[in-house]
This record gives C-alpha cells, structure tokens and sequence, in this order.
C-alpha cells in the first residue's frame, strides 16, 4: 500500500517534470482569426495558411531546435470574442507571439491585451491606425486602407475620372478606408461627390445603389469593405445597369467574391497583392520565386485557389520566424526587436523593411492595381509617371 | 419615379422572405402557443442544404425538393424531441426550448455544411427587366410568385380542407378541439411540419439573390417575428401583411433616409408596435372569461 502510493506519486511526478520540460521547449504562437462569420473567406485560409506552414517547420525541426506550438481561436468575426481569446492567449496559455486579428475591429479590440502583457503582435487587418500611430509591440503585414486609397486614386487619376462616389459598409475595415481615401481624395485631384452605406449583413443593396445611378456627374464608384458586402453590392451594381467604372478594395482579393459576384464581377477594379497573378509576374519581379511557391503549395494542400489573406498570414508567420531565428530565442523584447529590424523580407504583399516609425514596412509599389476579366485576376500595367 | 419603382420591388422582394418566415411564427403560435425562434434556421437549411446537394450532384429541382422535405423533417423532429416532452411547461420556457434549438441548429450547419456564403443560380437568369425605369431580377418576381402561391394554397387547406378545419378548431380552443376527438399532438406537428416546409421554400428562393450561410437564420428569425407582432401575432393576413410592410420600410428608409439604420428600422418598428400597439395591425384582442 504505502509502495503503491509512492509508485503513483513517482509516476506523477515524472508526468509532470516530463510535460514541463517538454512544454518550455516549445515556442508558443497563438492566433486569433475570424473563420467563421462575415470574414469567414479571410480568417480561412489564414488559419490554413499557418498550420500548413508550422508543420512544415515542426517537420523541418524548428526555430533554433525548438517546436512551433500554434494555438488558434475562431472570434467568428466579433471583436468582443477576440478581445476574450486575446486575454485567454495570454493569461492561460502564456504565448510567445501572436500573429493574427483577421479583421481591423479584432485587431483593434486585442491591441491593449497585447500591448499590457507586452507580447509581439503582427497583426492581419488593413486599417492604418493599427499602426500608426505607432504602438511598441504592434505590427501588420497586409497593405494599409489608406495605401489601398492611394493607388485607386492613381488608376482613376490616370483615367481622368475625378468625380467619384463613395458606398462603404459600416464594419471597422469599410469605414476606415472610406475616411481614408476621403482625407486623401483633394491630394489626388479627386472629388468625393456623393457616399452611401451598407450593413456588413445586408442582402440588398439596390436602394443606395439606385440613388448612386440616379447622380448624372459621377465618373467612377470606390466599394470599401470586406467579404460579403462588396459580392452583393457588385451583384446588384450589374443588375441596375451601371455601367461607371467600379473599384473594390483589397478586401475582395479571393476567388471567392469572383464566385459569389459571378459575371458582375467582370471589368471591376482593385489594388491587390502580386500573390493574386503570381504566374502573370514579369519573370524578373523579385517577388515571383516566393509568391508562385506559395501560391502552389497553398493550392496543393488546401485543393483552393490562393488569397492575399492566406498571404498576409504567411508573411507574418515568416517575420516572426525569421525574426525569432535571428533572437536566437524567444524571448519576447528580442523577439520584438528583431520584427523591427526586418529587412528586405520579400514576402507574398511586397518587399518589407521596417523600422522603429514603421510598422508595417511596405510602399506603393507592393500594391499591384488588378482588373478582373472572364472570372480571372488580370495585372494591369503600371503606370509611367 | 423610377427610383421610387426601384425601392418598391425591393422591399417586396425581402417583404415577401419577412411575410413567409412571419407566417411560419403565425402557423405555430396559433396551434400551440408556441413563438418558434428557430423559423430564421428553417430558411437557412433550405437554402444551405439546396446549395449542398447541388455540389454533390443532384440536379438543382431535385436538390431543392430534397432540401425542402429534410427541412419539414427537422421541422418534425423539432417538435416531437424539444417540444412536445415540454407541452405543459410555460409559454417563456418553450421560447427559450426554441431559442436553444435554433442555436443547436446553427451549430450542427457549420459542422455538416461549411462556414462560407454560398449562392444558387436564379431560376429565370440575371438578365434584369426593365420596368418603368427600375431594374427587377426575374428572382424577385419569383419571390414574390412563390409566396403568393403559398399563401392562396395555405388558405385553401385552412378553408376548403376538412384537416384545415381542425386546425382552426385547435388555435381558436384546444381543450374543445381534443374533446371533439381533433388529435391536437397531431395538428401541432403539422403545424410545426408546414412552417419548416414554408422557411425552406423562402429559403431556396431567396437565396440567389441575397447569398446563404450558416448564420443567416437569426437577423431573419427576428425581423421575421417584427413583422408577425407588426401584422397582428395569430393572423395569418396579419402576418403576410407586416411582412410586405416591414420590407417596403426598410428598402423605402435605406433609399430615402439613410442607410446606415437598415436593420434598425425592424426593431424600431417592433418596439413601436410592442409599445403602442400589441396587438400588431390585424391581431385580435385575448378575450378571458371569468
């Protein structure tokens, strides 16, 4: 009896000593991303994205000989889920880094849990002010709204088509870009004559769309927002007979709005990732080994035709990767030091170089403007100025 | 005129989906009391498991058949495992047996289907009409056809029918109806049987134009029970009525107010009609004897 409990008490002890020990050799990355819900085509392939690849690592052995643990919540597209999994991530499994905050109102909702605990964030939404102004321990890899704004105005400045409306949905993303290219448009000579909006859940959208066709003056229509808001709002621009130019953001940048817009989505407009034409690229672009690897692997493994977002999730995962190898640790103000010294990282949205003013490292140029044409993304050629 | 045209059709077209979820609320409240929340899940698995069996190869009338009778059979289901072992529980605890059945629902559709938005084909294409100036979709006609046939064919079995007889008799006293020998279990699950039946039509027709998914069922439950408490909760007219209603403001508040309050204006008007007017438009006042 008393060998009996000794045995058990030993063999306990043993269990635990081993699980510990195995568990600090981990070096934890934890990811909140909206799988479910209204950016559900965003947080997918994300969360694909990043399991593909840590197993790839894992089976490559690791950073530094330690395992990657990746620990992912679902907030379903809800910034008070995030904010909840965010605490969780912290407090119970003690996570490294995170990477993820599919949506601008996750992301925003997680910034002060992370900033507190002072783990390095690099987060996957578009806003701008996730990063400016510039927060010690936040960083992001996809492109901001207000680049997105900017190389719109380029193409429709080229175009000569200056009077413009606006209809945005109401999420975080719709609204922030819509302020951003608002504040942007006199730089660019371009006039915002005319805005409407729409709830991110609408399923009709032709009444704002019907006052948009009724004003005479308008040149060109700019969408903002995400999922499946703009797949409507296309769908219904077609049905009314609009035939004005209409620019989407880089918040449709998926086959999947191709799908869900159908043939409406032909002759629309947008400034996306270079992932989205890989094979399209000049065989010189810098950017080609890496997005065409990327975009092959996605689609071998997942049997899905690739998306800037899976590209965002993967620029991310290899920033912090890189920047933990660099560490020589895990530390978290190593780590964090490091994502700051990312340099010439040549990733799925452009070439990155950050600094302590610059969280997010990417210029104009990373940005591609795409027409989509017979159901396919088409690279449209820069413009010479 | 032409924009006025314009936010008429679509406010008929998402009045009629409102009218049919209404009158799915307005069949079984009538015959059991109940207030089915989980109506907005019965559009959500017509359209969900039309767009599934269509993947997997079934040609489209067929796959929305089927989806049609598996939807009627969850309907029963509902019923016969949620409902009925809680017959003589109270009217607020049969609400909340819906409410979780509905999040039940929610939940077995993102594990059996996915967790994307799915569209179908519209029936007579999308080449649009032209119609005084407005663009109509042949899909919002079909709508609005499909729901006015449900409702003339739902009148006729209520009228003409000797089972529709019944049914009145159980809404209007249950006690009278079973001691006339009307088997009211059975009414209840017929009831129950023909609003799934009703969700999952609106559910196949709607969703080519506003798009499917796992959670669609709930904005819809609750704008759907807007319409019901509008119309007169236990009015059949009633509920088609508020429905129609109900779609008309909305499309007539996001064309001409402002955008942004599209989904307010059903609760507006719910808390309007609870407040001001509960017995909605067409319902009739509870009379007690003492």
């Amino acid at each position: 009896m008393f060998h009996r409990t000794i045995g058990t008490a030993a063999l306990g002890l043993a269990i635990m000593v081993a699980t510990g020990i195995s568990a600090s050799a981990q070096i934890k990355i934890g990811a909140v991303l909206s799988i479910t819900g209204p950016a559900s085509f965003l947080g997918d392939p994300e969360k694909k994205t990043l399991e593909m690849y840590v197993d790839d690592i894992n089976a490559k052995g690791g950073v530094n000989g330690q395992k990657l643990k990746l620990i992912v919540y679902d907030d379903s597209g809800d910034a008070n889920n995030a904010r909840t999994f965010a605490t969780r991530l912290v407090e119970e499994d003690k996570i490294d880094a995170m990477v993820g905050g599919t949506s601008t109102g996750s992301t925003l909702a997680m910034i002060p849990v992370f900033e507190e605990a002072q783990v390095p964030f690099i987060s996957l939404a578009g806003a701008i002010q996730i990063v400016e102004p510039v927060r010690k321990w936040v960083f992001k890899t996809p492109h901001t709204d207000k680049m997105a704004c900017e190389k719109i105005f380029a193409d429709l400045q080229q175009r000569h088509l200056i009077t413009i409306a606006i209809i945005s949905g109401t999420d975080a993303f719709g609204k922030s870009m819509r302020d951003q290219c608002v504040a942007a448009a006199p730089n660019w000579g371009i006039t915002v004559a005319y805005e409407e909006s729409y709830g991110p859940r609408d399923s009709d959208m032709t009444p704002q769309l019907t006052n948009i066709r009724n004003k005479a003056s308008l040149q060109a229509v700019v969408n903002t927002g995400f999922g499946q808001g703009p797949a409507i709002v296309t769908r219904n621009y077609r049905q009314l007979g609009i035939d004005t130019p209409l620019y989407e953001s880089h918040g449709v940048a998926s086959k999947q709005y191709i799908e869900l817009a159908g043939p409406a989505a032909d002759g629309v407009r947008l400034p996306a990732a270079a992932l989205l034409v890989a094979e399209k690229l000049a065989d010189n672009d810098p950017q080609k080994p890496v997005v065409v690897a990327y975009s092959r692997a996605y689609q071998q493994r997942t049997g899905e035709a690739v998306s800037t977002f899976g590209g965002h999730a993967y620029d991310g995962l290899m920033i912090l990767v890189q920047a933990l190898q660099r560490a020589k640790g895990a530390d978290r103000a190593n780590v964090r030091d490091e994502i700051e010294r990312t340099k010439g990282y040549i990733g799925t949205g452009g070439i990155v170089n950050m600094s302590a003013a610059d969280h997010l490292g990417l210029d104009l140029s990373a940005f591609r403007m795409l027409e989509i044409k017979n159901g396919d993304w088409t690279l449209i050629p820069e413009a010479k100025s | 005129m032409a924009e006025f045209l314009q936010f008429f059709f679509s406010g008929l077209t998402v009045g009629s989906v409102y009218a049919l979820v209404a009158l799915g609320f307005t069949l079984i409240y009538n015959a059991s009391d109940v207030i089915n929340f989980a109506q907005g899940e019965f559009v959500m698995l017509g359209g969900m498991s039309t767009v599934f069996l269509a993947l997997g190869g079934i040609p489209l009338p067929l796959a929305a058949l089927l989806a049609i009778v598996i939807t009627t059979a969850v309907g029963l289901a509902l019923h016969r495992f949620a409902i009925e072992p809680a017959r003589d529980a109270t009217a607020v605890s049969l609400i909340v047996i819906t409410i979780g059945a509905s999040i039940f629902l929610r939940g077995v559709a993102q594990v059996i289907f996915d967790k994307r938005f799915h569209s179908l084909p519209p029936i007579f294409g999308s080449e649009p009409l032209r119609i005084g100036g407005a663009a109509i979709l042949p899909q919002s006609l079909v709508v609005f056809g499909g729901a006015t046939a449900i409702v003339v064919l739902l009148w006729l079995f209520i009228d003409r029918t000797l089972l529709g007889k019944a049914v009145i008799a159980t809404a209007v006293n249950r006690l009278a109806a079973r001691l006339v020998g009307i088997d009211t279990r059975r009414i209840v699950a017929l009831s129950f049987a023909v609003s799934a039946a009703i969700g999952a039509l609106a559910g196949v027709l709607i969703t080519p134009l506003a798009l499917t998914s796992y959670d669609v069922g709930t904005l819809l439950a609750l704008k759907g029970f807007a319409a019901a408490m509008l119309g007169g909760i236990g009015s059949a007219l009633g509920a088609v009525i508020g429905g129609l209603v109900l779609g008309m403001l909305e499309a007539f508040s996001a064309g001409y107010l402002s955008s942004k309050y599209k989904d307010a204006v059903a609760f507006i008007v719910l808390l309007a009609v609870l407040l001001a007017m509960p017995r909605g438009l067409l319902g009739r006042g509870k009379i007690e004897r003492v």
